[in-house]
C-alpha cells in the first residue's frame, strides 16, 4: 500500500520544488528571523544576564536560548507552509481540485505537503544549527541528530496546522493563527526553564508542543541524553498524527463532496 | 427512458444516478450510456445538474444512489484507477499560477505517475498542437481567456486519456476563441478520444455533439442526436414574433392555428410550423401586429424550448 501511494505523494511534494525552484529567496527570509532572536536576546539580553544553571551547570545564556530557537525556527517553517500556502492553494488557486482529477487522493496530497512543510522547517533547522557552531553555541555532537529530532516538530505543527487551516474561510482569520503562535513561542521554555512557572501552570506549559519541541532539541545540544525525550518523540508524533488524520477528512469533505 | 445502447461499447453507464445534497436533489435517478469514440453532451440551464454529474463521473464527488460504471469499474472503489484514465477540464480555471505554461503540464504528469522524458514529449507535442509553444516559458497570469482554456484541455491530455471531460469549456470565451476551441475538440474526436462535455450553449452541441441528454431540474428530459431531437421535438421552421410592449394581453384563440404549436416568452411568441412565411402571413390575417418578426430553422433552443416551457437563458 505504501508503495503506491508513496509515489503519488512525492509528485506533490515535487510541485513545491517546481514553485521554490524560483522562489528560493522566500524560504531564506525564515531563516532570518531565529538568527535575530538570537542576536538580540541570546547576546544582547544574555550580555545582562550571563550564566544560567542548566542540569546543574551554568551554561551561557545563549548556548541555552538557542536550541530553543532552533526549535521554533522548524517550527515556523512548517507552519507556514502548512497554512498561508495550503489555504492559497485550497481557497484562492484551486490547486487542490486540479490535484483531486488526477490518481492522487486526499491523503496523498496531505502527505505530499506535510513532507514539503517538513523539508522547510528542516532547512531552518539545518541553517541555524551552522550559526550556532559559527557562534560556538554547541556543547555536544549530538546536536549533528537535530536536524532528524525537528522532523517530529514539523510533523506536528505542520499537520496541525494543515488541520486548523482547513477550518479558516478568509485571510482574515489567520490572525487567530499569530494569536496561537505568538505566545508559543514566548512562553514554551524559549527563554528561560520551565521550572520559573508555579504550581499548575507549569504543567499547562509543559503540554505544549513547543516545549516538549525545545527539550528534544536543547537535550541533544547539550549531549544530555534523557528518557523524557521518548515523551517529547511520542507527543509530537501524536499531534501530528491526529492533526493529519482531520486535515484529512477535512480535505475530503470540502473537496469532495 | 429509451436507452439505444449496447452495452458492450458503452465507456460510461449510468443507471439510476442519484445526488441530493441535504434536502436539495442535484441530479435525480438518470440513465445514460457513454459510448467509445463518440462526442456526447449533457445540455441544460445553469443548475440543472450537469456539472454534478460530470463530477460523480471523475470520481472526485460520491453518488447518493444508483450505479455507475466507468471504463468497467465502479468510481467509489476504483477511483485512482479510473481517474489516470481520464482527463477533466473545470469550468472555473484551475491552472497553477504559481508555474510557467510547460511546468503546468510537466507537473501534471507527475501527478498521473509518467516519466519524466515521457511527459517532456508529449508536452512539447501538446502546446505545439494547442498553438501556445511560444508561451510555454511564460507565467499563465497573462494568456487571455481562450489561451487559458487551451492551455487547462493540454493539461488533461497529458496522460492520453481515453475519455475527456469539459465542463462548460466555451463560457466567457469571444466567438473567435470559441471556434478555435471547437476545430481543436474535432481534432481530437477524430484522433479516437471519446468526449464528454456540459454546455448551456445550444449551438455547441449542435455543433459538437454526436449525441446529447438534455437536462433540466435535476432530470434527463430527452436524449439522442441533436437532428433526431430536432426532428422529434420541434417542427421544420420557426417563426419568431416581437412584441416589444409584452405578450401577455395576446389571447390564445388568436395564437391557435398560425402554426402546429407556439410558445409564449416576455416579448416574444414563438411559433412552430412547416412554413414561416405562410405562418406569418397567418400571424397578420389573425390581427396581430409585432413589432418585427424572423423566420428560421428550428434549433435545440426550440427542442429545450418545448421540452420545459423555459427559455434557455431564463
Amino acid at each position: 500500500m505504501i508503495a503506491s501511494i508513496a509515489p503519488r505523494a512525492l509528485s506533490v511534494f515535487e510541485r513545491n520544488v517546481f514553485v521554490y525552484r524560483r522562489q528560493w529567496l522566500m524560504i531564506a527570509t525564515g531563516f532570518f528571523e531565529p538568527l535575530f532572536f538570537l542576536l538580540g536576546i541570546g547576546f544582547g539580553v544574555g550580555g545582562v544576564i550571563g550564566t544560567l544553571p542548566y542540569n546543574g551547570v551554568e551554561v551561557p545564556y545563549a548556548a541555552f536560548v538557542a536550541p530553543a530557537l532552533l526549535a521554533s525556527a522548524a517550527m515556523n517553517g512548517a507552519i507556514f507552509d502548512s497554512t498561508f500556502n495550503v489555504f492559497y492553494k485550497l481557497k484562492y488557486a484551486r490547486v487542490y481540485d486540479a490535484i483531486l482529477a488526477t490518481p492522487v487522493s486526499v491523503g496523498d496530497l496531505a502527505v505530499g505537503e506535510l513532507l514539503w512543510s517538513n523539508l522547510r522547517g528542516v532547512i531552518y533547522a539545518v541553517a541555524f544549527l551552522i550559526v550556532m557552531f559559527a557562534f560556538g553555541l554547541v556543547a555536544s555532537p549530538l546536536a549533528l541528530l537535530t536536524p532528524f529530532a525537528v522532523i517530529f516538530i514539523g510533523f506536528a505543527f505542520g499537520a496541525a496546522g494543515f488541520a486548523l487551516t482547513t477550518h479558516l474561510r478568509s485571510w482574515k482569520d489567520f490572525d487567530f493563527i499569530f494569536i496561537i503562535l505568538t505566545p508559543l513561542f514566548l512562553f514554551s521554555a524559549t527563554f528561560y526553564p520551565v521550572e520559573i512557572y508555579p504550581g499548575a501552570l507549569r504543567y499547562v506549559v509543559e503540554l505544549s508542543p513547543l516545549t516538549r519541541g525545545t527539550h528534544l532539541i536543547r537535550s541533544l545540544c547539550f549531549g544530555d541524553l534523557n528518557l523524557l525525550m521518548l515523551v517529547d518523540i511520542g507527543f509530537l508524533a501524536l499531534i501530528g498524527l491526529l492533526g493529519y488524520r482531520h486535515a484529512v477528512s477535512r480535505l475530503g469533505k470540502l473537496l469532495l463532496k | 427512458m429509451n436507452l439505444s445502447t449496447s452495452n458492450a461499447t458503452a465507456l460510461i453507464r449510468a443507471r439510476g444516478l442519484t445526488k441530493t445534497f441535504g434536502s436539495r436533489t442535484a441530479v435525480d435517478a438518470i440513465n445514460f450510456d457513454v459510448r467509445d469514440g463518440e462526442f456526447f453532451g449533457f445540455l441544460g440551464p445553469n443548475g440543472a445538474g450537469k456539472t454534478t454529474t460530470m463530477r460523480m463521473i471523475a470520481g472526485v464527488s460520491p453518488r447518493t444512489a444508483g450505479t455507475l460504471e466507468i471504463l468497467g469499474s465502479d468510481p467509489d472503489t476504483d477511483g485512482p484507477r479510473i481517474r489516470g484514465q481520464l482527463g477533466v477540464v473545470h469550468q472555473q480555471e484551475t491552472l497553477d499560477q504559481e508555474l510557467t505554461v510547460r511546468e503546468n503540464l510537466l507537473i501534471f504528469g507527475r501527478f498521473f505517475g509518467i516519466e519524466r522524458k515521457e511527459i517532456a514529449e508529449r508536452a512539447d507535442q501538446l502546446l505545439e498542437l494547442f498553438q501556445l509553444s511560444d508561451r510555454a516559458k511564460d507565467q499563465v497570469e497573462p494568456l487571455s481567456g481562450g489561451m487559458k482554456r487551451r492551455l487547462s484541455i493540454a493539461r488533461s491530455l497529458i496522460n492520453a486519456p481515453r475519455v475527456l471531460m469539459l465542463d462548460e469549456p466555451t463560457t466567457g470565451l469571444d466567438p473567435q476563441a470559441r471556434h478555435l476551441l471547437w476545430d481543436a475538440l474535432q481534432r481530437l474526436k477524430r484522433s479516437g478520444t471519446t468526449i464528454v462535455l456540459t454546455t448551456h450553449y445550444m449551438d455547441e452541441a449542435e455543433q459538437l455533439c454526436d449525441r446529447l441528454v438534455v437536462m433540466d431540474q435535476a432530470k434527463i428530459v430527452a436524449e439522442g442526436s441533436p437532428r433526431q431531437l430536432i426532428e422529434e421535438h420541434a417542427s421544420r421552421e420557426v417563426l419568431e414574433l416581437r412584441f416589444p410592449e409584452g405578450t401577455s394581453r395576446i389571447s390564445k384563440e388568436t395564437l391557435d392555428g398560425i402554426g402546429d404549436r407556439y410558445e409564449r416568452l416576455a416579448e416574444r411568441v414563438i411559433i412552430g410550423c412547416e412554413n414561416g412565411e405562410a405562418a406569418h402571413a397567418r400571424a397578420l390575417e389573425h390581427g396581430l401586429t409585432p413589432e418585427s418578426w424572423l423566420v428560421r430553422r428550428s434549433s435545440l433552443e426550440d427542442v429545450f424550448l418545448r421540452l420545459t416551457g423555459r427559455s434557455l437563458d431564463e
